[in-house]
């Protein structure tokens, strides 16, 4: 394969929601010229084993991510405050998904 | 719900059914299942016979021609598109032929080993002059993206238009090929539709290629509507023009000479043997060989 357009094609996050799933998940990424492209091709790459029902592609460079050297500062503090977790009440069995 | 994000294919494959091998594909159905397989009475057996095969040999050649751009295409998303488009084409072309076998079992090729299975004996035990596919889905494209997709984009046009109205064949099985093959179609017409466009209305360069590409797959055109009533060819026509429009490429066409019905007649391009030569060369030199 050649390579010459692949340098000029900007990369796209793909997201894919399951026939019963509720949220879209990350499957991968790809190359595309225009969102209209990234979604045939998401299409063709992520879902061609009958895998999903709603497609969102996002340009990767419209994501914002946080830096791995920040990890301690952003995530370890919560890491001992039980408290912020609401177990002090019964949820009801008929309300799924929390 | 929230340890199941953690791999978003293991989601994937819970929600859709809990199979837990979601890389084989996941809540497939049979397109035949239920459909009851003997001819139904007032129904031609022959002539259903050559339309499965014609409509089977167009779908296998023009697989075959995509197939060659696996690890040949200029991006790999493109690639694997081709290569899904190929396979949905195969998937048509094996119902096909095993429904014009099935209907006129005298079509079956008689040097074909026995065990082997209709859909395989008209696919690899067939000589050139007993193909009964359009030339233009035979012609080499020499690798040239745009005329694969000009190609494609008339091939479909057609097809799509033919297989709409199959979906209501007196034949159950036929119309069932045609339901599943319409959604297919759909998606491989706006595949090439969509390129055709884009390379049109690009630059000076990819217009005067996709201008140039588009007359050499239109010039095929007058084989696919000599078999086609005028609501066929009307809606063909139609979708050509808004495409070509779209594509800034109306009103430059030359005149193309008019020709007969040769592929559907047997009558086919060098092209065609050296495809064929490839295609049949693994299943002639070992008839035993499954896969």
């Amino acid at each position: 394969m050649s390579t010459g357009a692949s340098a000029g094609w900007p990369l796209w996050e793909v997201f894919v929601r399951g026939k019963r799933g509720l949220n879209h998940v990350h499957v991968g990424s790809l190359h595309a010229a225009d969102a209209d492209m990234a979604l045939h091709h998401a299409r063709d790459l992520y879902t061609r084993r009958n895998e999903g029902v709603s497609i969102w592609v996002v340009p990767s460079a419209e994501i914002t991510a946080s830096s791995p050297d920040e990890k301690d500062a952003f995530f370890a503090p919560s890491g001992d405050k039980v408290y912020r977790h609401p177990t002090f009440y019964a949820i009801p069995d008929d309300i799924p998904h929390i | 719900m929230a340890h199941e994000d953690e791999n978003a294919y293991e989601s994937l494959a819970v929600a859709a059914g809990g199979e837990e091998r979601w890389a084989f594909g996941t809540g497939f159905g049979d397109p035949l299942a239920g459909v009851d397989t003997a001819v139904p009475g007032g129904v031609d057996a022959k002539a259903l016979a050559r339309e499965c095969l014609a409509l089977g040999d167009d779908a296998l050649i023009l697989s075959q021609r995509l197939a060659l751009w696996v690890s040949n295409a200029h991006e790999l998303e493109d690639e694997v598109a081709l290569a899904n488009i190929a396979l949905d084409l195969l998937g048509q072309a094996r119902l096909l032929l095993t429904r014009a076998a099935q209907a006129d079992p005298g079509l079956r090729p008689p040097d074909a080993p026995a065990h082997i299975p209709d859909e395989d004996a008209l696919a690899y035990w067939r000589d050139v002059a007993q193909f009964t596919n359009v030339r233009l889905a035979e012609l080499d494209d020499g690798r040239d993206f745009a005329k694969c997709v000009a190609r494609l984009f008339v091939l479909t046009t057609w097809r799509l238009a033919a297989m709409t109205r199959l979906a209501d064949s007196p034949d159950p099985v036929l119309a069932a090929i045609a339901v599943k093959a319409v959604k297919e179609l759909s998606y491989h017409r706006e595949y090439a539709a969509g390129w055709v466009i884009r390379l049109g209305d690009g630059t000076e360069f990819s217009h005067e290629r996709m201008h140039d590409a588009l007359a050499w797959a239109w010039s095929g055109h007058d084989e696919l509507f000599a078999i086609s009533d005028q609501a066929v060819r009307d809606e063909v026509s139609r979708v050509v023009t808004q495409v070509r429009e779209a594509a800034t490429l109306l009103g430059r066409d030359k005149e193309c000479a008019a020709q007969s019905v040769a592929g559907r007649d047997g009558e086919h391009a060098d092209d065609l043997v050296t495809l064929l030569a490839d295609m049949q060369s693994v299943a002639r030199a070992n008839p035993e060989a499954t896969w």
